[in-house]
């Protein structure tokens, strides 16, 4: 990513820093009072890290995800994305900045309607002139075959099951090849058993070297990731790493199977 | 994003909802089908006083006696008598750029065979006033040049006066005698019929004469009414008129600075004395056509500040992903465009059918191109002015709050 400035960081075993939040605070102004959403947040996170955010509403966990995606900027205090600083970016280099090194995972899947599976995934390169038509249908292609939904290409995002569609963002957040996931919730539209094959996936993705941020309210999840970070009243309460990481495809086994098969 | 990737979405999303495209449209299309009529029947109209007026020659000029002034009153147009043999001949001699010229004299009157009588005109003309005015012969012949050295008391009709004389405008009336105030005048041909022209002037009511036999029998006069001429074309008419104004200004002994006793016309600028009056009917007619256009201008912006508030979740997506506030305006704007310009391409295609039908059944019609070029050019200005608003209002969404938007 030439047109970003790059400040390495690395820790001690060599692996490089993808976040770095130093005492970022936000607030909203509501009316005549101030909203302390975050109060000073700090934390570093490393490449290759899956890390649970958590926290019960107002707990400030949304307005974090918002500071990690870029679609917001901290009131004070500094936000390091893959070494590059974004507090005073503008609304244009954020949405480039997120073009290039982010990828969303949202509740509510959030396809485009009518719309084929490997098209869904196409968008964020459209918003990258350095694709042609033709890397940007490989890039696609790849990552829904990445996801599983090799033979769903040209599924249409209304003839999809919640878990297809989820797939689907999925790959569509992996296909600009992020510096870091981000899911927001990313399990709570689904079934039980859907839950978990979307964890397999997660895990998958994590041993392959992804960075990975999933935000959510259930705490179940921690278990499976690497690291869990707890928020209470826009703080960090908690900073713990998971020494005994499960397996999700176990767990996904140990389910009883659905009646209808 | 790339204008081809641009261009996709906006057909993709144009196409997902086509019924409200075709109604958001459709004020469009009723108003560059109105422009495109309007514009035809005006053209249509133009073209047709131009091809009446060419009838009678694109390259005729006409040469008028001045009016006087006498102790600082001016008098009448065209009463001067300054009109002379001289000048007819100097203008033969001299004026290169003069194809055919014929000094015209005319009387009015009473014309009668056996026991029939009309009312005509009589022209004094030479033999090349018919190629001057364009006119054919049906039956006989002309008169000729040796007719107008003897001032022989024959005539050319049209046949109006044919029919008006004899009862039937086939009449076979070659070397019948007519009398035109009394004096009698031997058919030697009859003119093919010119019809009325767009004025409602019979241009067969008419008999024509050697100008001699005229001005010696009829007017007994010495000087003629006006010169009938021709240029060589259409493009050296000005030219002509200068060369044959210098002839007369010497041949009347004219000083410089003194003012023409005289007046040079083409038929150029008679056409363009009707045209103008066209085109201000014309304008008036576009003008009321255009005002429906920013109707529909108005819809269209309607329709797309709903599709962009319908579309905030998708445009929250687009914005996570990484477009630009200006990626989403161009994508509005394209797609508004897009919805006006096929609006104007089916009403183009409307017009054209309209003005087709209505030349069928007789109204004169022709779609100029321009007018065309202009209606596409129109309606991509509308997409551009009124899908301005509702782009920006889509590019100024906070991707936060569009994502999450129920």
């Amino acid at each position: 990513m030439s047109e970003f400035k790059q400040e390495p960081n690395f820790d001690a075993q060599g692996r490089k820093c993808v976040i770095e939040l130093r005492n970022v605070k936000r607030n909203f102004i509501v009316g005549s009072e101030t909203v302390h959403a975050l109060r000073g947040v700090s934390f570093k996170i490393y490449e290759g890290e899956f890390v649970t955010i958590m926290g019960t509403s107002g707990s400030g966990k949304s307005t974090l995800l918002n500071q990690l995606g870029c679609l917001d900027t901290p009131t004070s205090g500094e936000y390091y994305l893959d070494g590059v600083p974004v507090k005073d970016m503008k609304r244009s280099q954020r949405a480039i900045l997120r073009n290039r090194k982010i990828g969303f995972v949202f509740q509510n899947y959030n396809l485009l309607a009518k719309t084929t599976a490997v098209e869904n995934v196409e968008l964020p390169l459209m918003y990258n002139r350095n694709y042609s038509a033709k890397e940007r249908r490989r890039a696609a292609i790849e990552a829904l075959e990445a996801v599983g939904l090799g033979d769903r290409l040209m599924h249409k995002s209304n003839q999809m099951s919640g878990g297809q569609m989820q797939r689907v963002a999925i790959a569509r957040a992996l296909v600009n090849n992020p510096a870091v996931l981000l899911a927001d919730e990313a399990t709570g539209n689904l079934d039980t058993r859907t839950s978990f094959e979307m964890l397999v996936l997660f895990q998958k993705l994590h041993a392959q070297g992804r960075t990975i941020i999933f935000v959510t309210h259930n705490p179940e999840i921690a278990q499976y990731s690497s690291r869990n970070i707890m928020l209470r009243d826009g703080k960090i309460r908690e900073d713990v790493l998971n020494d005994n990481i499960l397996s999700a495809a176990e767990a996904l086994a140990a389910l009883p199977k659905p009646q209808d098969e | 994003m790339s204008f081809t990737n641009l261009l996709r979405v906006a057909i993709t999303a144009i196409l997902s909802n086509k019924s409200r495209t075709l109604l958001s449209t459709l004020g469009i299309i009723i108003g560059v089908a109105a422009v495109i009529v309007m514009m035809a029947i005006g053209q249509g109209s133009k073209e047709n006083v131009r091809s009446e007026l060419s009838k009678m020659g694109t390259n005729l000029l006409t040469i008028r006696p001045g009016s006087d002034m006498r102790g600082g009153v001016r008098q009448d147009p065209s009463t001067q008598q300054t009109l002379k043999m001289d000048d007819y001949v100097s203008i033969r001699e001299k004026a290169h750029l003069i194809t055919h010229v014929s000094p015209e004299v005319t009387s009015s009157g009473q014309v009668i065979y056996g026991s029939n009588n009309t009312t005509s005109s009589m022209y004094g003309e030479s033999p090349e006033y018919m190629e001057i005015k364009l006119w054919k012969i049906e039956d006989g012949e002309c008169f000729t040049d040796e007719d107008v050295k003897k001032s022989a008391k024959v005539c050319v009709v049209g046949k109006t006066v044919v029919e008006e004389l004899f009862g039937d405008k086939n009449y076979d009336c070659i070397g019948k005698t007519v009398r035109f105030k009394s004096i009698p005048f031997r058919i030697v041909g009859v003119l093919k019929s010119k019809g009325y022209n767009s004025w409602g002037m019979d241009q067969d009511n008419v008999m024509i004469a050697p100008y001699t036999t005229v001005m010696k029998r009829l007017s007994a006069q010495t000087y003629f009414s006006s010169i009938q001429m021709s240029a060589i074309s259409e493009e050296l008419s000005d030219e002509a008129i200068e060369q044959v104004t210098a002839i007369l200004r010497e041949n009347h002994k004219i000083k410089e600075g003194q003012e023409d006793d005289f007046s040079v016309r083409s038929q150029q600028e008679i056409m363009e004395t009707m045209s103008s009056t066209m085109d201000t009917i014309t304008l008036i007619l576009v003008v009321a056509a255009a005002f429906s256009l920013l109707v529909a201008g108005i819809g269209i912006m309607n329709i797309m500040l709903v599709s962009v508030t319908e579309r905030t979740r998708e445009i929250g997506l687009r914005m996570s992903v990484g477009a630009r506030g200006r990626d989403i305006s161009r994508q509005f704007l394209i797609e508004s465009i897009m919805i006006s310009l096929s609006g104007g391409i089916i009403g183009v295609g409307l017009g054209y059918l309209a003005s087709w039908t209505a030349s069928a059944i007789g109204l004169p019609c022709s779609v100029p191109l321009w007018a065309v070029i202009l209606s596409f050019g129109v309606c991509a200005f509308i997409g551009l002015l009124f899908g301005y608003i509702p782009a920006r209002k889509a590019a100024r969404m906070d991707p936060i709050e569009a994502i999450r938007y129920e």
